[in-house]
């Protein structure tokens, strides 16, 4: 825990040179999710293109996009901006090269901590980190006289007095659109209260017990001081409510505080949109939350020539110091220089309080997709915790037999 | 026509046939029957910006010398078939076994994916094809009735919705249902609840989407009706106006039985799409409360970050299988008509 701390500090203090830039040949094209940070990076990355051909796709579909694209051979992609949950059907497929040459060859500025080693071979960059945490309404919480809540258990207790006071309808919100929102909401709850997703050694599933029941209560709780409408909403629509000012508290990824505190929308909101760390869940001591990294990749089925112009692009963004102090705003950067604001509070609180990374398993996707569409019917009222928990598993076990995990 | 000339004469057509619809089909069939190799994992350090851990990867050289060796996957026979996101053949013996009523069996049953998805579907094809039929109709008789010179704008403003893309019709009434929207608010308002969601109940949800979906084919029925009232004869019908046939009588007895074939591949088309309903699942949200079997397919290719090709293979050689079966009545009827005739 300490360790991390201390990695993540030296991660934003350190010193070194900025990346070369000077390609002259190559084509670069990356695939990457759509939010304010990474288009800053790619825009970045796109200034040392020389005389490369540059394309870059943003959606926010990307996962669904990237294990055919990178496939194909040529890949249609050289490189994928991936997180820890997305690096691993690839490194699953073995759809992305090892960057170890390149790092040596190109690599000055990054940091070895922004380094994504797997079995001693460096297979990604990491640019900046992410996680959920809570965001509250000062001027609400205020009035009402309620403490900024510290768990799960406050922000229940808080909503439900908010309701009660006929000021919001629904005080709380967080994306609970039915598949991968709601399967990664899960998945936080669950580490919250400690649990773990398979028996030890094994790719049996580990959620029908005390744990996946507590979990699944919780996020009903939550569900019902939601918008009655949450199981189609996702990050982007509660965020939409949020500036509403519908909401009094919401869980939501630390990378869209960005948009939340621009100067769009109604500027009294704004002003006391304030940002704290992730909740605890269930009288544990680590929060319900997941530290994510998003770091780049470089697809396997792709020319070397390819590979290393895109390699060196994308380093000038991951070193490169300017951005993180332009764009200190949108994200807790990895990268060297960066100076941690306001709007970073929530990641660091949650490396603070030893936030679990989302666990990089080759089999967890399988277990996500599972959740994701299986525990619905619980949270609309139509079956047991206990009947969803044996229905998440038995849709895992035919899947990872299917797959070759069990 | 004789034989040889209508071989040369669909032959271009019948290549076409094989190669884009017969061999893939055959090809799903195929990987149907296939699972993944059983993965080699092994235990590697792994470090990343938060810290270290050893924990298992898929051991890429081992599994690329078995996959070398069998490219197709684990031959698995029907395995897929009868698990239990597919037909769930051990499942529903033990269900059948264990539950006391035979209510309980039934939801025991239609908890499992394949047959929540085929219910969905089922029930959309039952509500939405008949509707289709009846309101296409009507709507070519309305228009067929109306003076000559606003026809031309009233046919253009009812193929409409048919003109509209799926997905972006969907969105409209998704956004409209929404519980600020103008559809979703005003319910509220009547109801008095303010807790009240299309979106959130299972069987609104589907009315919603049944509803969608008899807006969105209802102009393809209207199209074909309304071409076919075009070549009714005019006689029998000035006779019997002479013999006083009421409005009701004559298209019963004269327009229905005239335009009768049209009607039969109405509704063949119809139900062949209704089978496949896929888009206003996505455009609406509604993953959590409805599901069809296409979106099974959808969902295994796409939702899990690991594709699933046997499963999705599986469910598309029963969705085939499923429309075959729906069709067969209306062709079996078909082909005794076709067999009289001649």
């Amino acid at each position: 825990m300490r360790k991390i701390l201390v990695t993540l500090l030296f991660l934003l203090f350190g010193t070194s040179a900025y990346a070369d830039c000077n390609i002259k040949s190559g084509s670069i094209n990356i695939l990457a999710n759509d939010f304010p940070a990474l288009r800053t990076f790619v825009e970045t990355s796109k200034q040392c293109k020389g005389s490369a051909d540059f394309k870059v796709t943003h959606s926010s579909e990307h996962n669904k996009i990237a294990v055919p694209a990178l496939t194909a051979n040529p890949s249609e992609f050289s490189a994928r901006i991936a997180a820890n949950s997305s690096i691993v059907p690839l490194m699953n497929q073995d759809l992305i090269r090892p960057l170890d040459d390149l790092v040596k060859k190109y690599g000055k500025g990054i940091q070895d901590s922004q380094l994504i080693t797997i079995d001693g071979k460096v297979m990604a960059v990491a640019f900046m980190a992410n996680t959920q945490h809570l965001y509250y309404r000062e001027d609400v919480l205020k009035d009402m006289g309620i403490a900024v809540p510290k768990t799960y258990e406050e922000v229940v207790a808080a909503s439900e007095k908010i309701r009660a006071s006929g000021k919001m309808k629904y005080p709380y919100a967080a994306a609970y659109k039915a598949g991968w929102n709601l399967a990664e909401e899960f998945v936080n709850m669950f580490i919250g209260h400690g649990g773990e997703f398979f028996k030890a050694g094994s790719a049996q599933p580990n959620i029908n017990n005390a744990k996946g029941v507590a979990t699944l209560n919780m996020l009903k709780k939550l569900s019902e001081l939601s918008n009655p409408d949450y199981l189609t909403h996702d990050s982007e629509a509660i965020k939409v409510e949020w500036e509403s000012g519908n909401v009094a508290l919401m869980t939501l990824w630390a990378s869209r505080s960005g948009t939340l505190l621009d100067d769009e929308g109604d500027a009294k909101i704004t002003a006391a949109t304030k940002l704290t760390g992730p909740a605890t869940v269930g009288g544990g001591n680590i929060p319900a939350a997941t530290l994510w990294w998003d770091g780049f990749t470089l697809a396997k089925n792709r020319s070397d020539a390819d590979a290393e112009a895109t390699f060196r692009a994308l380093a000038h963004a991951a070193s490169n110091k300017k951005m993180v102090a332009d764009a200190a705003d949108q994200a807790v950067w990895l990268v060297e220089g960066f100076v941690p604001g306001p709007k970073s509070i929530g990641v660091i609180e949650a490396v603070k309080m030893g936030a679990k990374p989302y666990p990089m398993l080759p089999q967890m996707g399988l277990m996500h997709g599972a959740l994701g569409s299986e525990i619905v019917e619980f949270l609309q009222g139509k079956e047991s915790a206990e009947q969803a928990l044996k229905d998440v598993e038995a849709a895992y076990i035919s899947k990872a037999k299917e797959q070759g995990f069990l | 026509m004789p034989n040889k000339t209508f071989f040369w004469f669909f032959l271009p057509t019948g290549l076409a046939m094989i190669l884009f619809i017969g061999l893939p089909i055959i090809s799903t069939g195929i990987q149907s029957f296939y699972a993944q190799h059983d993965q080699v994992v092994k235990e590697v350090k792994k470090c990343d910006p938060f810290g270290c851990t050893v924990s298992i990867v898929v051991d890429n050289e081992e599994t690329t010398k078995i996959r070398d060796a069998k490219p197709l996957g684990k031959f698995n026979g029907f395995g897929t078939y009868t698990d239990r996101n597919h037909l769930a053949v051990d499942e529903i013996k033990k269900f059948w076994n264990e539950t006391e009523s035979f209510g309980a069996f039934v939801d025991q049953v239609t908890n499992l994916p394949f047959y929540k998805a085929l219910i969905f579907t089922l029930t959309y094809c039952l509500f939405v094809t008949p509707n289709v039929l009846l309101l296409g109709f009507i709507i070519a008789l309305s228009l067929n009735a109306v003076a000559r010179k606003i026809r031309g704008p009233l046919i253009f403003g009812t193929i409409l919705p048919m003109i509209v893309t799926p997905l972006v019709g969907s969105l409209v009434l998704f956004w409209m249902i929404d519980s600020q929207g103008i559809i979703g608010a005003n319910i509220q308002n009547l109801m008095n609840d303010p807790y009240l969601s299309l979106k959130s109940s299972k069987t609104l949800t589907w009315i919603t989407i049944i509803i969608y979906g008899i807006w969105h084919h209802s102009p393809f029925a209207f199209v074909v009706f309304y071409a076919a009232l075009q070549t009714v004869p005019q006689e029998p019908i000035e006779a019997a106006i002479i013999d006083g046939a009421s409005r009701f009588q004559r298209i019963k007895h004269i327009v229905l039985p005239h335009i009768y074939p049209v009607v039969t591949f109405v509704a063949l088309i119809s139900l062949m799409d209704n089978f496949r309903v896929f888009e206003p699942i996505i455009g609406f949200s509604a993953e959590g409360s409805a599901q069809s079997l296409s979106w099974l397919i959808y969902d295994n290719l796409v939702n899990e970050e690991v594709i699933l090709f046997g499963s999705a293979a599986a469910t598309s050689m029963m969705t085939i299988i499923g429309i075959a079966i729906l069709l067969a009545p209306v062709l079996i009827r078909t082909w005794k008509e076709f067999k009289t005739a001649r």
